[in-house]
């Protein structure tokens, strides 16, 4: 299978010339992966608040595995490759977290549209060209400025200054190790389990 | 359903609120509404971190709640982790912040007050009825928001694979244990099967809805969403509760602003 | 309305074919045919034929906008037309009822066609409640679609497309995902429909003889080439009855007749004593809370015999299996090893290590992707064996060993997610092989194993089982398919009601108790 390496979708040729508007399917699938990952986040969202307590020697350290929480919208804009995919796909899984229950309600949505529009920045900086292990781990670290902002406004507003930015550069780094690695490896894996067949991510 | 006119022959509008009076008062109303409200006050909160302004719209929305039509076992559910949150966030800003308990209290309340609106908005809405009102009243547009209405009621189905694909693990001999890193790489093994499943199931519900002519052309809406006297007195209410909010922490020498 | 003047469409395919993108050979080539309106055709041929893939072309679905991309040649008219979807000429049901679905109630799905096709709204309830009519739906329009079963799934699911007034009805599969029940419901449907709408029907189903009642035509066509039979009913079974059989179609009369090896019996293995199982808890605020399916289930499973968890869906059959294999913890009781398993860990099944469990009790769930975790046929099987420390010579021999005996030689490098359902059944099998001690686990336990086989991967797998049973091996499966239960079970429990009924006299006269 796959020797070419090429992280471009190839614009000449084939049925993935660039297309206009976006098909049912672009829409559809890059929704139902959010709600995927939005499902196993409700899931874990019990486990996140549970494990809270662990780390209140150091609650900074907890930002370690935030970046998971990034996935959605990095994994949308690989998987689907149009513009706005990265946003859809966030807000979708922010969706779940308002319908099934969440502290936050539907102001989560919110939070979603933001994760998934900073990725999408970077993806549209690269013209919406490259798609490589690069590009994602910007697009993820890009995702993750905004809890570190956000988190620093909103939960930990009294704490001082370099805790403020230690926990946003942890948060930072995490996302682009999780949440870029990590959804480059799923994109390449569902491409060579034949899962993205209608996608030009299905060449890898 | 005959005998109605046409304008109200849409048997879909909730029927809540006519039969159950003030106390569904909160669920009758346009979720578009409530959205818009439950913004207003989170991104209204965010520069006044004193435990006045965010208590007062804390109280404010508090008293809505015997109109929201939530019932016991929802607000248990939900109002345990709401606690939680807010106990472990003055805990940690007390711990390790710089303004003491006062300014630990603060972040604490504020933060419940940025939460409360929209978990109360989310709770006494129905996502069909949310898609319609972002989509007829908000101008969102329509084909991305049907496109997550319709992916979210595939949830239960992925809950269960999810449960499935975990079963499916130690099936074949794979358990986490104690290990974290056997831990992150089986957590993406199962999310990756789920994916897997999602995306397949995705490709179907498209070609289903596309068989059903969808994104053909112009769409007509089955149900109305309304917007009503209430809904812009709810929006306008909740722009007036965080200027007396406001005022009132002003006038009390309290207030804190974030980065002041 | 001008669709009441001419309810049926008519079909014209002139050398018609279709090559998917990015394979070799076309699915279909040189298609010929002409359906006038109001015919019900059934289209049949084996798997691989391209029947699917017509009914999509002829929805106009297929091309760059839809999800189906290929190259298509000749001339394929509806109404002398082209196919392009929404116009609401054709309607297109299919075959997974968990995807066919839109919306949260009833009602809206089967408004949301109308509302696409730009229906004015006034008219859009009349149609829906005409349309749930037409298909017998028991429930009223804000009936939650999470809460129905399979069955009413599909029926709404036709009803939704029945609201688009079509004039040609597309099935694809409708009862393939469906239990008995559920298939009976769905087929009742669709032996009211010509009464209720003139339209013209083209119908795939697998198991042909649960639908040949409902057609006048049947077409056969060829993988890679085109229509090979045309005619009624009678005449096409008569002429080509075998030859389609043995290409796997399920054609009336002539069911498979495998011949499993006789069951030798032995041992009791595994004991359920006092279970109780519950639903899991739902995901979310609203969900409902987890509620006790089975109670007090005392039942044994016995090496050397094949034993056969029967009754309706959402009885609790797949709680239990998953229960028997250890998988997951009983809310009430335990399943304890027995004999020589009790030998390896006397504790409750639950709480076996997953290693262990691994080379006693091998599961094979429903959808076998599910099990799958690696990239490649050949590291699935390598996956057990090199866990429990074999060395590298003996992992190999008895990798090949059974990639050979299961047919999967030459897949060994494919990866286990693109192949075909019937090769995923048989790989998803050879894993909870591969990690036995000797080749084969103590215990197999099945989930629905023949969903969706056609006759010839049907009767692999069971001369399969028959084989492993011969050995000794203890076999337990969960199935609705009655061929599959007289063919094979020794042992019967039938779950229902909220019981799990013993239904062997050896298992009462061994001393295990169903409880009435």
């Amino acid at each position: 299978m796959g020797t070419d390496k090429t992280d471009r979708a190839q614009p000449r040729g084939g049925p993935f010339r660039q297309r206009r508007g976006w098909r049912t399917v672009d829409i559809v699938v890059a929704a139902v992966i959010g709600v995927a990952v939005g499902v196993v986040f409700w899931i874990w969202g019990v486990v996140w608040e549970a494990t809270a307590p662990l780390f209140i020697a150091f609650p900074p350290a907890q930002a370690v595995l935030y970046g998971i929480w990034l996935l959605p919208g990095v994994l949308g804009g690989l998987v689907i490759r149009r513009p706005g995919a990265a946003v859809l796909t966030s807000i979708a899984a922010s969706s779940v977290s308002a319908l099934l229950g969440s502290q936050w309600g539907i102001t989560v949505v919110l939070d979603g549209f933001f994760q998934g529009l900073l990725p999408e920045l970077v993806f549209l900086a690269f013209l919406y060209r490259r798609w490589g292990v690069v590009v994602s781990v910007l697009a993820a670290a890009a995702a993750g400025l905004f809890p570190a902002v956000r988190d620093n406004i909103v939960h930990y507003a009294a704490w001082p200054l370099h805790f403020q930015v230690v926990y946003g550069v942890i948060v930072v780094a995490s996302a682009a190790g999780i949440a870029g690695v990590g959804a480059r490896l799923l994109t390449t894996a569902l491409a060579r389990a034949g899962a993205l067949a209608p996608f030009p991510s299905a060449r890898g | 359903m005959a005998g109605r006119d046409t304008a109200a022959a849409d048997p879909m509008t909730p029927d809540v609120p006519r039969r159950a009076g003030s106390r569904y008062w909160l669920a009758g109303l346009n979720p578009a509404a409530k959205l818009l409200a439950a913004l207003v006050l989170a991104l209204g909160l965010v520069p006044a971190v004193d435990a006045v302004t965010g208590g007062t719209v804390l109280v404010g929305v508090l008293l809505l709640l015997p109109f929201s039509g939530i019932d016991r076992r929802t607000l248990l559910v939900l109002g345990g982790p709401f606690l939680l949150m807010g106990l472990s966030s003055g805990l940690v800003n007390h711990l390790y912040g710089e303004h003491g308990l006062e300014g630990a209290v603060g972040v604490a309340v504020r933060l419940l007050a940025i939460a409360l609106p929209g978990a109360v908005a989310a709770v006494s809405s129905d996502p069909t009825e949310t898609a319609d009102g972002l989509v007829q009243r908000l101008k969102v547009p329509e084909r991305p928001a049907m496109g997550v209405l319709a992916a979210l009621r595939l949830v239960p189905m992925l809950a269960d694979q999810w449960r499935t694909v975990t079963l499916a693990r130690r099936a074949r001999g794979l358990e986490a244990g104690r290990h974290p890193l056997r831990a992150v790489s089986l957590f993406f093994s199962r999310l990756f099967a789920l994916l897997v499943r999602a995306v397949r199931t995705g490709t179907l519900m498209a070609t289903a809805m596309d068989a059903r002519g969808f994104g053909t052309g112009p769409r007509t809406h089955a149900r109305h969403s309304r917007w009503r006297a209430a809904d812009t007195l709810l929006v306008v209410g909740a722009v007036l509760l965080l200027a007396a909010a406001y005022t009132l922490s002003a006038r009390l020498g309290t207030l804190v602003l974030l980065f002041g | 309305m001008a669709d009441h003047d001419r309810p049926g469409a008519r079909i014209e395919l002139s050398g018609w074919g279709w090559r998917h993108a990015g394979r070799e050979s076309p699915a279909l080539r040189g298609v010929d045919l002409v359906v006038e309106p109001g015919e019900r055709v059934l289209l049949l041929g084996p798997s691989g034929a391209g029947k699917s893939t017509l009914l999509h072309a002829l929805a106009g679905l297929t091309g760059e906008e839809g999800a189906l991309t290929g190259d298509e040649e000749g001339v394929l008219l509806v109404d002398g037309r082209p196919p392009r979807r929404g116009r609401g000429t054709a309607g297109l049901v299919g075959q997974d009822p968990e995807a066919q679905l839109v919306m949260a109630r009833a009602g809206d799905d089967v408004a949301f066609g109308p509302e696409n096709l730009g229906v004015d709204p006034a008219q859009i309830w009349p149609r829906v409640t005409e349309a749930l009519a037409d298909v017998g739906f028991p429930y009223g329009l804000r009936h939650p679609t999470a809460a129905l079963s399979g069955g009413e799934k599909q029926r709404l699911a036709i009803a939704g497309v029945l609201a688009m007034r079509p004039r040609l009805l597309l099935l694809d599969e409708p009862t393939a995902n469906l239990d008995p029940a559920g298939a009976a419901l769905v087929r009742e449907v669709l032996a009211r429909l010509p009464a209720r709408t003139g339209a013209t029907m083209v119908l795939v189903e697998h198991r042909v003889a649960d639908v040949v009642d409902l057609v006048d035509r049947v077409v056969v066509l060829e993988p890679g080439g085109g229509v090979v039979a045309d005619g009624d009913p009678r005449t096409v079974f008569a002429d080509h009855g075998r030859a389609l059989a043995e290409q796997g179609v399920w054609v009336p009369g002539h069911d498979p007749a495998p011949r499993p090896d006789p069951a030798p019996g032995g041992e009791v293995l595994l004991e359920a004593s006092g279970v109780a199982l519950r639903t899991p808890r739902g995901a979310g605020t609203r969900a409902a809370p987890p509620r006790t399916v089975l109670e007090g289930v005392d039942a044994g499973v016995r090496a050397g015999t094949a034993t056969a968890l029967t009754g309706p869906n959402g009885a609790g059959k797949s709680t239990l299996l998953t229960a028997l294999a250890g998988l997951s913890r009983p809310y009430r009781g335990a399943v304890l090893p027995a004999g020589p398993l009790a030998r390896a860990d006397r504790r409750p099944l639950a709480r076996w290590p997953a290693r262990r469990l691994v080379r006693h009790v091998g599961t094979v769930f429903q959808h076998a992707e599910d099990q799958f975790v690696t990239g490649t046929v050949r590291d699935e099987l390598r996956f057990a064996p090199r866990r429990a420390g074999a060395g590298e010579t003996e992992t190999e021999a008895r990798v090949d060993e059974l990639l050979e005996r299961l047919g999967l030689t030459r897949l060994a490098d494919v990866h286990p997610y693109t192949l075909s359902g019937g090769e995923k059944r048989r790989l998803s099998v050879a894993t909870a092989l591969s990690s036995g001690p000797s080749h084969a686990p103590d215990v197999l336990v099945l989930d629905e194993p023949t969903f969706g086989q056609d006759t010839r991967t049907w009767t692999e797998l069971v001369e399969l089982l028959g084989a492993l049973r011969s050995q000794g091996c203890a076999i337990v499966l969960a199935t609705h398919d009655d061929l599959l239960l007289r063919h094979l079970a020794d042992d019967r429990v039938h779950v229902a009601g909220g019981r799990a009924l013993v239904e062997s006299p050896a298992l009462v006269r061994g001393g295990f108790r169903g409880r009435p």
